[in-house]
């Protein structure tokens, strides 16, 4: 892109994003050698894209679209072709969520053994009320996820990175605590 | 063993002997506890012997469609001059189902070195094992024993010291049910979306990065090195049933039972006992109504096809169901079907990868006639629609998704359609409001 279309499109972020950022590179310096390091495990570099949205989430907490278009450079395909994957994927997200991110499975077997009164509570108790919202002091956000592999303990939830088993009503209050 | 419950008597304790004991997780633990014999054997033996053996125990596809192993190792091309490359669908995502995810938290090695078998079968010098991105814990237990058996010589560019090259990546998904189906699986890992593909080619001859390819399952592949070590005799031995099942199954119990939990059985092993004796039984006071025997996508069996079923692939058949995954969906007299049905439809409808028409459309339809039903505006015409849809959603699409969303529908609607009937003549106060 040439210098004066880059300004163009610095521009129009900034009239309609109000205080958008510029994005800073994500895959420099140790970044760049995770990346180097993981060509090295596949024969393409297109297979790397799954493990490279992985560490720009873990390290800007999502996915943005500038972002999307550094990954898009550094594997050697387009935009459009990484916001087709991105999209496909439940975990990965493609807007800010809380510092916590909680999901609460509530597929059928864990639906019979009352996880919908889990996913209720933890609605009420985080704040967050409503499915995929974000709690007002920004600390969680609660979703509904499908099926985690873990049936027989009623009912599994993910914190961000932790697998909590057997989760009913009662218990919360002591697992939220965990998460400030 | 029933973890986390302790063993049962009746159980046949071959996978899960480990489950619970943390010290089998390291190299060293592992290896104490018998660990690498196997590798270290079939490394002695040609490629061809390790694949006989495993075509001689009757070993079948734990994952769900239950293939012969052996036969599928053997369509691998000889000589090709190609990579060649085994992919260990870790994806366990068949609600109901959740034994690889012990297996990887307790006994990582016995996995590696199932897959180290199974490659030097096969000609593969690298296997991927693609792991559902929620797996966090046994992802991260999974990555210390890789690194163990790199440091201990049993992967990496020598063996066990034969001079065979077997390299093993652990590749993280990111969120999605349709990569537990192999070539959804492989396009996803080629960093593709997780579409599956039109079959043939089949994997073995044009697999992930189009090279020949064997997908098998963490189950399935953690039986390989005791079939090695005890023989193939031992393990086709192993039949209570057809003695086309052979071997153990672990059966993942969950639903309205006391003990749910992973339960290792001799195939063939009678479901009341899995049921009744082994998982407890049901709740205080409640009486069994049904059972989804092998994971969510297969028809649901009512409390008389379960009285009299060998748990073996055949005979749930015979008994109008499938073993598919050995996820164990027990559900008890306090059961609402129709609620129940429309939660595995929407389940099926949010993971279309929407390739397919019938299966983008029809996954999505099924679940709103489902809602109207329970909504209490239903049509007495809703269950034709219902079975018409699900006949279109039938053999007719790229992988079985679409199907899978209709075996419970069209069983549910024929075993329990006085349910239905009483939500659509307002016999039942709605379920749901506001649709």
């Amino acid at each position: 892109m040439s210098e004066h279309l880059a300004q163009l499109h610095g521009q129009k972020r900034g009239r309609s994003g109000g205080h958008a950022a510029p994005h800073e590179p994500i895959f420099v310096d140790a970044t760049r050698a995770e990346l180097e390091q993981l060509f090295t495990r596949y024969p393409t570099k297109a297979a790397c894209l799954l493990p490279a949205l992985w560490i720009v989430q873990r390290l800007r907490g999502w996915i943005s679209e500038p972002a999307m278009g550094e990954v898009a450079d550094v594997l050697g395909l387009t935009p459009a072709y990484v916001k087709g994957v991105v999209t496909f994927y439940t975990m990965y997200h493609t807007h800010p969520v809380g510092r916590h991110f909680i999901q609460v499975c509530t597929t059928s077997p864990c639906g019979l053994c009352g996880a919908e009164d889990t996913l209720r509570a933890l609605l009420e108790a985080t704040g967050c009320r409503e499915l995929g919202a974000t709690s007002p002091d920004g600390r969680f956000t609660v979703s509904e996820v499908e099926c985690l592999g873990a049936c027989g303990f009623p009912t599994p939830i993910m914190v961000d990175d932790d697998f909590i088993e057997s989760v009913t009503p009662d218990r919360i209050g002591e697992i939220l605590k965990r998460y400030a | 063993m029933g973890f986390p419950h302790p063993s049962h008597p009746k159980e046949t304790v071959v996978l899960s002997k480990h489950f619970g004991d943390a010290g089998a997780r390291s190299y060293q633990g592992w290896v104490e506890r018998g660990g690498y014999v196997g590798l270290r054997q079939a490394l002695g033996m040609t490629p061809d012997e390790v694949t006989n053996a495993v075509k001689e125990s009757g070993l079948r596809g734990r994952g769900g469609a239950g293939f012969p192993t052996g036969l599928k190792w053997s369509f691998m091309p000889k000589n090709s001059g190609k990579s060649h490359y085994l992919v260990c669908n870790a994806d366990e995502s068949e609600p109901g189902t959740f034994k690889d995810r012990e297996i990887m938290r307790w006994t990582p090695h016995a996995l590696i070195e199932g897959c180290a078998i199974a490659s030097y079968a096969i000609g593969a010098e690298t296997c991927y094992i693609y792991i559902r991105g929620e797996f966090t814990e046994p992802l991260r237990i999974m990555q210390d024993a890789v690194a163990e058996a790199y440091a201990n010589g049993a992967l990496g560019g020598n063996v066990l010291g034969s001079g065979k090259r077997i390299e093993m990546v652990l590749h993280r998904g990111a969120g999605a049910y349709i990569c537990g189906e192999e070539t959804g699986l492989m396009n996803s890992l080629e960093g593709k979306r997780g579409n599956p593909r039109i079959k043939p080619p089949f994997p073995a001859q044009a697999g992930v990065f189009g090279m020949p390819t064997t997908v098998n399952n963490v189950e399935t592949l953690a039986a390989v090195p005791h079939i090695i070590v005890r023989g193939a005799a031992w393990h086709k031995g192993l039949v209570l049933g057809n003695p086309k099942s052979t071997g153990t199954k672990l059966i993942s119990v969950c639903g309205h039972v006391q003990r749910p939990g992973n339960y290792e059985i001799t195939l063939g092993f009678p479901m009341k006992e899995l049921i009744f004796d082994l998982a407890g039984g049901m709740r205080e006071g409640r009486t069994l109504k049904a059972v989804i025997p092998g994971g969510s996508s297969v028809p649901i069996m009512n409390a008389a096809e379960v009285e009299d079923c060998p748990t073996d692939y055949e005979n749930i058949q015979a008994h109008g169901s499938m073993l598919g995954s050995g996820g164990m969906i027990v559900m008890d007299d306090s059961t609402d079907m129709v609620y129940q049905i429309w939660r595995l439809a929407r389940f099926y409808a949010h993971e279309s990868c929407a390739q397919c028409t019938q299966c983008r459309e029809g996954t999505a339809w099924t679940t709103k006639v489902l809602e109207r039903i329970l909504a209490g505006k239903g049509k007495p015409e809703d269950l034709d629609l219902l079975l018409d849809l699900s006949e279109n959603m039938t053999g007719k699409t790229i992988c079985v998704l679409s199907d899978s969303c209709a075996a419970p529908v069209v069983s549910g609607i024929q075993k329990f359609k006085s349910e239905f009937e009483a939500y659509i003549s307002k016999a039942r106060k709605p379920a749901m409001v506001g649709v």
